[in-house]
């Protein structure tokens, strides 16, 4: 078993060596650009990106003919959002997202409120879902997207996103959503989920950095977006700029891969990720898992351990990556935002961590994560003020503290 | 975010962790931060009476490894020293032994607050006692 130990797989993945086989010779034999209409270079890279089409829109359920091609999830985010709110302008101004989106999604959204557009953004739930009651009540002849998020890179939790698509078709509204963390995991079906735009990334289901998709759909409705990147009009002027061939040959590979594979890749992750959860909670008292564990991605936990700084903990534990939810890993110094979304109190904030379960990981590697995090906190609450205050019987949240 | 050696020491191998008992008339304690903020600190010392030494000190930290260091090499630094020699124990003194980044000096802003608590929460205890003996002496 090799340290440290990757468990950080929300964050990103490791390329799998099968993709990485299938990129290389459009790099260095098949480095033709897929826009070179009159030579053989050209149309070899053609096929491979009309091969990819195909294999992401098989993942997925939709036709190769709406997989549109972008330099990741972020890209996606932006031209989805910004794309409808320009092309519907003269229908509406209103767009509903939700407290715990991405940061892509979020400030593309706060971007469009200072250029006059309104925003709702609903909040969630304690278990981290949206009220689909408060979703509908928001719904106003002046919107014009609802953009939620199929599952979220912190928590992990899934969102009722079929029914979400219901209501939106019900009122003729688009639906986009973010399909980052749940692409590849879970069984995502553009129409059995009802979603008209879905946005895409290769890195997160062991395909490269710096290539992703969009889904448009084109029937049922048909969804017109405006190109946010103008210069020769391709993917059917919706995305200009010479296409990442061997990029895009590993995302349509590894999505093969998910689809192959998902079924028994998600038994397994889901056994690992529920053995951690169990060793944790046999070895500790006071930890708490944030977010809905009914509605949650197989292979995703997030939970936090009372009276332990979440950084102090990561440095314990400095041969396993994972990520954490404190003030103190943030480069703005400010707890997530997802966590206090979820009405939690920034002390069990600062406390929390992240573990993303991925191909990789072996049982070994669970077992030593697991007894080595279980003696980390149990040496940081010989540490800590507060262990020691509430084993006390003092109630934690009726003192006095003395700020600076 | 690369931690300095020194940081990883006191982190590994923690000085001083503990409490004394609190209700000790020669024990001073500081109790700094706030959980919302991510960091407390409890600093205890112990003094002796008659010539003013801290003869012990001990802390517990809820916080980031930047945080425990500093409580940590604070209760060193409290140990041997008298009162009024620990009340010159500035932050910047804290920064620059555990070589700590900008975006880590709060946390020695609050080390050197814990240290001023427990000070001062002795010092008031010695005010208490010194205040009782005049009514002795008067009522002599």
């Amino acid at each position: 078993m090799k340290t440290p130990i990757y468990l950080d797989n929300h964050a990103t993945t490791k390329v799998d060596p099968r993709v990485l086989d299938a990129m290389l010779p459009y790099f260095t034999e098949y480095f033709g650009n897929a826009a070179s209409r009159n030579h053989e270079f050209g149309w070899v890279a053609e096929q491979a990106v009309d091969k990819a089409r195909k294999q992401i829109a098989d993942l997925i359920g939709a036709t190769a003919k709406e997989i549109i091609f972008t330099s990741g999830a972020t890209e996606s985010n932006n031209l989805a959002i910004k794309g409808v709110a320009e092309m519907y302008a003269e229908k509406g101004n209103h767009i509903i997202t939700e407290a715990t989106e991405h940061k892509a999604v979020l400030d593309t959204c706060k971007k469009l409120e200072k250029m006059g557009y309104r925003v709702t953004y609903l909040p969630v739930m304690g278990d981290g879902l949206i009220d689909l009651d408060m979703l509908r009540e928001s719904i106003t002849d002046k919107t014009i997207l609802v953009t939620i998020m199929y599952a979220n890179n912190e928590i992990g939790v899934i969102q009722p996103v079929a029914e979400i698509g219901k209501i939106c078709r019900e009122r003729g509204v688009l639906f986009h959503t973010d399909g980052v963390q749940a692409i590849g995991k879970v069984p995502v079906d553009v129409n059995k989920d009802n979603i008209d735009i879905m946005s895409i990334t290769a890195h997160k289901l062991y395909g490269p950095k710096g290539v992703g998709a969009l889904y448009v759909r084109r029937k049922n409705p048909r969804v017109q977006i405006t190109a946010q990147m103008d210069g020769g009009g391709h993917e059917r002027g919706m995305r200009s700029g010479t296409l990442n061939v061997p990029g895009i040959v590993g995302l349509g590979e590894a999505c093969a891969i998910c689809q192959r594979e998902m079924p028994e890749e998600t038994r397994r992750l889901r056994y690992l990720r529920d053995k951690l959860r169990s060793k944790l909670e046999a070895g500790l008292d006071e930890i708490y898992l944030n977010g809905s564990w009914e509605h949650r991605l197989p292979h995703s936990l997030n939970m936090s351990f009372a009276y332990v700084e979440g950084e102090s903990l990561l440095m314990g534990i400095n041969d396993v990556a994972v990520s954490s939810g404190s003030a103190c890993t943030s480069a703005t110094l400010e707890p997530s935002y997802v966590l206090k979304a979820l009405g939690l109190g920034d002390d069990i904030a600062h406390s929390s961590i992240r573990f993303g379960i991925g191909r990789f990981n072996t049982e070994e590697e669970i077992d030593y994560v697991a007894d080595k995090l279980v003696d980390v906190v149990r040496k940081l609450r010989e540490l800590s003020p507060l262990y020691e205050m509430a084993k006390e019987g003092i109630d934690l949240s009726k003192v006095q503290w003395a700020h600076d | 975010m690369a931690y300095s050696d020194k940081v990883l020491d006191h982190y590994n191998n923690p000085r001083n962790v503990g409490s004394l008992d609190k209700k000790a008339p020669n024990v001073g304690t500081g109790m700094v931060g706030a959980p919302e903020c991510g960091d407390v600190m409890k600093l205890q010392i112990k003094v002796n009476d008659e010539n003013g030494i801290i003869e012990d000190a001990k802390f517990k930290t809820f916080g980031c490894g930047s945080a425990i260091a500093s409580s940590s090499l604070a209760t060193e630094w409290l140990k041997g020293k008298t009162v009024d020699e620990a009340l010159k124990i500035k932050n910047t003194d804290i920064v620059n032994e555990l070589s700590l980044p900008p975006v880590k000096i709060h946390c020695s802003v609050l080390a050197e607050d814990a240290i001023k608590a427990a000070i001062g929460d002795y010092r008031a205890k010695q005010g208490a006692k010194t205040q009782q003996v005049p009514a002795e002496q008067t009522v002599a």
